[in-house]
């Protein structure tokens, strides 16, 4: 039996393929645009033909762009989907840290992975990927290097606000005072942490969190996160598609019924 | 006026619109009348007003009814041009807003002169101004600004916050603050204060909040025969006009209405699958669309802390005055942290509710304070779960539909997973 997960997030398609529940098929990742629906159907195209041609027989949505997605047979909301996934991915996790392009979360998961509480950021750009992509433009860093590039710091700076626009003119004034980008980026990395784990008090942060999502890739913020909590955080493997993959579970409760 | 309960079968609604058309009409022809105007806030004492033959009217109220009406921005807007920052609560900036544009969801236009808006929209103009800080401390600010605009007297009522509950001190120095303030209103307004008139009124107040209290006690039955969103319109009645003959009547009638409704096992809702409590005031401008969201996946409001933060009323013919202080010194909103989550747990047990929606509200910030170590503790004492969104009363530029509509999506999907492995 073949089930398939569809997360629509802000900034990118991901889907997830799935055999009977257990074995991943095929993963596709898009960058997201105006048109969404273009860019999951070349997803889907990316994951089918990896199933030869067999299609699913149920699909699950989930992600911001859940509800307008006409070809599932449910939408499911992302904190349930990212509770899912990230326990199927890291057996016994009980705290997941999500962070994705443009909203942030804390899950609480009981010991047999169900969705005790969850928190999400609000209204605010901080603490989500988004700010790391400002950062990226004014700091002209590929964000992809971000990770890389604050291991080398010798110090990281303080960022001292917390509000995207204000943070972009803080680190542009830093650079004019010849602070090296290694140690901004180090600075940067300490205040989404921080923000992020401030948000994830308001749970209880358990000893095994899985951290996950497109910044989870990051793996300086990955290193903040773990000296802001003092836990040690794992990223499970393909943290991005976290949420594709917990609804493909779901879609594989539906299809057992 | 807005009704929220799709049962036709709730003949009351007609009588609430013509006793809220009716006060309003009253009072903005209140120069016709010779009677006197005071603005008061919405925990303030209102039975000596009544009694002395004031019509109370109150701001608070009108900010609901702006929210409702979705002219909260456009108020605000005219306040923040004035300087008070968006930052301060959206009641006010719309009362200030109101006040300086004219414009408001009460608007007369007479038919008999020719539909023009001859009398200019908004509350009627105070002829003096009484506030009680047991709500909140915006109040006073707020009371001065519009004393100094519409150049009327002020009378403050200084409540102390019940820090370790009630305390002899802050009732007999709220006491004295009582005598004194009718003795002001008597200066203010040349009417005579009678205590046999007031013991009338007071016997009248505590009816009407036993009726509400009646009211909204009725959805313990399951299903519920109402929401909240029903709830907070009939609200309306208790919070202006308490103390007067026919807000008793019309409490009496919607009980008999809703209980028969309860009798019958006929509800709002469908299929009432998640019963939920919700904290803090209404989102206003949202109600249509928060009752809906709900409502699509069998989740019912069937109770809230904010209608019963009136459902309490003791004055005693006995000593009359000190009783009353005593009302308005422990009003909800006045008392400490503890007793607020006592009374989420009661409300939680009593209307056998499956977990609690918290409305962190960014104007409300004595409602809002405290609401994560609520949360946590009524948790752990009921093992129910919550769900905290952040929003506004009055100002949707403090809310956004889509992260509402996730979060709420995913408390119901956590709610289902319990409800499945219990």
């Amino acid at each position: 039996m073949i089930t398939l997960g569809i997360d629509l997030g802000s900034n990118t398609v991901k889907t997830v393929l799935l055999r009977d529940g257990s074995q991943v098929i095929a993963r596709s990742l898009r960058k997201g645009g105006h048109d969404m629906e273009t860019v999951m159907n070349e997803c889907l195209e990316e994951v089918y033909s990896a199933a030869s041609g067999e299609k699913p027989d149920k699909i699950v949505a989930t992600g911001y762009g859940r509800v307008s997605c006409k070809i599932a047979d449910k939408e499911i909301s992302e904190i349930s989907c990212h509770g899912r996934g990230a326990y199927f991915s890291m057996q016994g996790a009980r705290t997941v840290i999500d962070i994705g392009g443009q909203d942030s979360k804390a899950i609480s998961l009981s010991d047999n992975g169900k969705v005790i509480d969850f928190v999400m950021n609000d209204k605010c750009a901080a603490g989500t990927g988004r700010f790391l992509e400002v950062m990226a433009q004014a700091l002209q860093v590929q964000l992809v290097d971000f990770g890389d590039v604050s291991l080398k710091a010798d110090r990281s700076v303080d960022i001292s606000n917390t509000c995207t626009v204000f943070a972009e003119s803080e680190v542009i004034s830093l650079m004019a005072r010849r602070e090296s980008k290694e140690n901004i980026i180090a600075g940067l990395h300490k205040a989404i942490a921080a923000r992020v784990i401030a948000m994830a008090k308001r749970l209880r942060i358990e000893d095994e969190v899985a951290f996950t999502g497109g910044v989870a890739l990051n793996s300086g913020v990955k290193r903040a996160l773990e000296s802001a909590s003092g836990k040690s955080i794992k990223t499970p493997d393909h943290p991005q598609h976290i949420g594709a993959l917990g609804a493909a579970l779901f879609a594989f409760d539906m299809a057992k019924e | 006026m807005e009704q929220f309960n799709q049962l036709s079968e709730i003949s009351s609604n007609e009588r609430l619109r013509k006793l809220m058309v009716g006060y309003y009409m009253k009072a903005k022809f209140s120069w016709l009348t010779r009677k006197k105007i005071a603005w008061i806030t919405s925990g303030g004492p209102v039975e000596p007003l009544i009694s002395m033959g004031i019509t109370p009217i109150y701001p608070e109220n009108h900010g609901a009814m702006i929210g409702a009406r979705k002219m909260g921005p456009e108020l605000s807007d005219a306040a923040e041009d004035l300087g008070y920052s968006r930052d301060l609560c959206s009641y006010f900036r719309c009362d200030v807003g109101s006040a300086v544009l004219k414009k408001s969801p009460i608007d007369i236009r007479p038919k008999f002169l020719g539909g023009r808006a001859v009398f200019g929209g908004g509350l009627p103009k105070p002829d003096l101004l009484v506030c009680c800080n047991n709500i909140c401390g915006t109040v006073l600010k707020w009371y001065e600004v519009q004393a100094r605009f519409f150049n009327v007297p002020l009378i403050i009522v200084d409540t102390p916050y019940n820090y370790d509950g009630e305390t002899t001190e802050i009732i007999e120095y709220v006491t004295a603050q009582f005598g004194e303030m009718i003795t002001q209103i008597e200066k203010a307004t040349g009417k005579r204060f009678s205590e046999k008139e007031f013991i009338r009124v007071g016997e009248l107040s505590d009816e009407a909040v036993n009726l509400w209290n009646e009211v909204l006690s009725i959805c313990e039955n399951v299903p519920a025969p109402m929401t909240c969103f029903d709830a907070f319109m009939y609200l309306a009645p208790i919070v202006t006009l308490r103390g007067t003959q026919e807000v008793v009547d019309y409490y009496k009638q919607l009980k008999v209405e809703l209980q028969s409704l309860a009798d019958r096992k006929i509800s709002p809702v469908p299929e009432e699958k998640f019963r939920l409590i919700w904290d803090n005031l209404p989102i206003w401008f949202k109600m249509r669309r928060l009752s809906k969201t709900l409502a699509n996946y069998g989740a019912v409001l069937v109770a809230d802390t904010y209608t019963n933060a009136w459902a309490d009323n003791d004055i005693s013919v006995e000593k009359p005055i000190e009783s009353m202080a005593r009302v308005y010194a422990t009003a909800y909103l006045n008392r400490n942290t503890e007793t607020k989550i006592k009374n989420m747990v009661n409300l939680m047990n009593r209307f056998k509710a499956d977990g609690f929606l918290i409305h962190s509200n960014r104007s409300c910030k004595p409602y809002s304070f405290g609401q994560l170590d609520i949360k946590d503790e009524v948790s752990r004492r009921t093992g129910k779960p919550a769900l905290m969104i952040e929003a506004d009363m009055c100002d949707p530029r403090a809310y956004s539909d889509e992260q509402i509509a996730t979060r709420i999506q995913a408390f119901i999907e956590t709610l289902k997973e319990r409800k499945a492995t219990a």
